[in-house]
């Protein structure tokens, strides 16, 4: 079966599919609680779903359910909390990595969290809260929050976040020390516009099998770096605008990228509202628009988890839109078709067979 | 001495859906230490109150004796026997 994880501002849906053509919708789960991050850990015998959730009155929480959404698991005691001088505002992203017992959550105030317990609890990786620059960091609309997480694939000494405002940081030693990591990213907003921190990178994505090549989705610029994210360099050319929020790789082929162009920073529809996801098929060389099935008149807004593929094949591609709409491709993207409708705003979703 | 605490609808599954909880505190507690009591017995509860540093969350009110204890001295509001404290979660959201 197919599964489809929606979350919203105000809950999570969860769609499920026998073929990616007929979906059926369930929700709202966590009512009224946004729903940032998601995770699906399909490896193990019972699927996982993790889920970020923040209620406006109560607070944020990470809950799990193991059948898939039929009941749900949250601790006693807050699985994510600051020891001191911070409280936790929001989950924006668990990332799953090689070890199903470790997860890594994201969070605002910027900070990097590991569960050891397959993602109940967690604790805070204190070389990140304690880096030199995080007085720095800066706060985007969104919030300050680390919203990218990337385990290595093969080498659990080395991770990479990415942050708003901040930019990237990679640690080679299990998350005791961090370096930032921009060189050649943009921030056009400050007065040198090639710091050493303090970008606002949007996402960045990779695929497991080249874990040195990494796309990047900034406020204002696309990058890519093929040296583990030391360096970047500009991948724009043949996108409409350099403005977005999603990067997403092709779940099998490296080579292959997704990316939902936005007009501008000051003008943040789709180029005309025309709806169109771009895919590059080497690497950001080349971009093509994907619009079949997608409509005009499509004045809103993909965010930075709003895009997702599953691990099927062909590859599916989703994405949601801030105005409650949800599409999705079963053929890499060439057509698509809506999954959903009239859901608050789409804020993230994740997709895997299970 | 004793204090009287109305839970609200959607708490109540915290504390095995008592929607009345009678408490008893050494004389002058706090309204901060009432919490700190409520913390040991409902964990989940606990952090559906405050977050993880003892912070009242800001659309959690708690009314003591029928006025909003931000009005008074937030968690430092001063209880007395048969205090009544009603927590209401409030007019937020969109």
């Amino acid at each position: 079966m197919h599964l489809l994880a929606i979350g919203t501002r105000k809950g999570l849906w969860l769609a499920t599919s026998e073929d990616r053509r007929s979906w059926s919708l369930s929700g709202p789960h966590h009512a009224m609680s946004e729903v940032y991050s998601i995770a699906i850990d399909n490896r193990r015998e019972r699927p996982r779903l993790l889920v970020g959730a923040s209620s406006s009155h109560f607070g944020p929480t990470v809950v799990t359910s193991d059948d898939l959404g039929a009941t749900w698991q949250e601790p006693d005691h807050a699985p994510i909390a600051f020891p001191e001088g911070a409280s936790l505002e929001r989950v924006w992203q668990l990332a799953l990595t090689p070890d199903p017992e470790v997860v890594y959550a994201g969070t605002q105030p910027s900070a990097l969290f590991r569960s050891e317990d397959g993602g109940r609890t967690y604790s805070l990786v204190d070389g990140l809260w304690k880096h030199p620059h995080r007085e720095q960091w800066g706060e985007g609309f969104g919030g300050q929050a680390i919203h990218t997480v990337l385990p290595d694939p093969a080498d659990p000494q080395k991770l990479i976040v990415a942050m708003s405002t901040g930019g990237v940081y990679r640690t080679f030693d299990g998350g005791a020390s961090w370096e930032a990591s921009n060189t050649g990213i943009k921030a056009y907003f400050l007065p040198d516009p090639y710091p050493e921190f303090g970008q606002c990178v949007h996402k960045v994505s990779r695929h497991p099998s080249v874990p040195e090549r990494l796309f990047l989705q900034n406020h204002h610029g696309v990058y890519r770096s093929d040296d583990a994210g030391k360096t970047w360099t500009s991948i724009a050319d043949g996108l409409p605008s350099d403005f977005g929020f999603a990067m997403v790789n092709h779940p099998h082929k490296p080579e292959v990228i997704y990316n939902f162009p936005l007009a501008a920073d000051s003008d943040r529809f789709p180029p005309e509202g025309k709806c169109a996801v771009y895919r590059s098929p080497d690497g950001g060389s080349s971009w093509e628009a994907l619009r079949n099935g997608l409509p005009d008149g499509f004045w809103t807004a993909v965010m930075r988890d709003a895009m997702c593929t599953d691990a099927a094949s062909p590859a599916g591609v989703y994405f949601g839109s801030r105005s409650g709409e949800v599409y999705g491709s079963a053929d890499e993207g060439d057509s698509w078709q809506r999954i959903a409708e009239h859901l608050p705003d789409v804020v993230c979703v994740r997709a895997a067979e299970v | 001495m004793r204090v009287l605490v109305l839970i609200p609808g959607p708490l109540r599954q915290t504390t095995g859906n008592q929607a009345k909880l009678e408490v008893d505190l050494p004389e002058s507690a706090t309204l901060g230490a009432l919490l700190d009591h409520l913390a040991a017995r409902f964990p989940l509860l606990d952090r559906r109150l405050r977050d993880e540093q003892s912070g009242l969350r800001r659309y959690v009110n708690f009314y003591v004796d029928g006025e909003e204890c931000r009005r008074l001295s937030g968690s430092d509001t001063e209880l007395t026997p048969n205090t009544e404290v009603q927590i209401l979660p409030s007019v937020a959201g969109g």
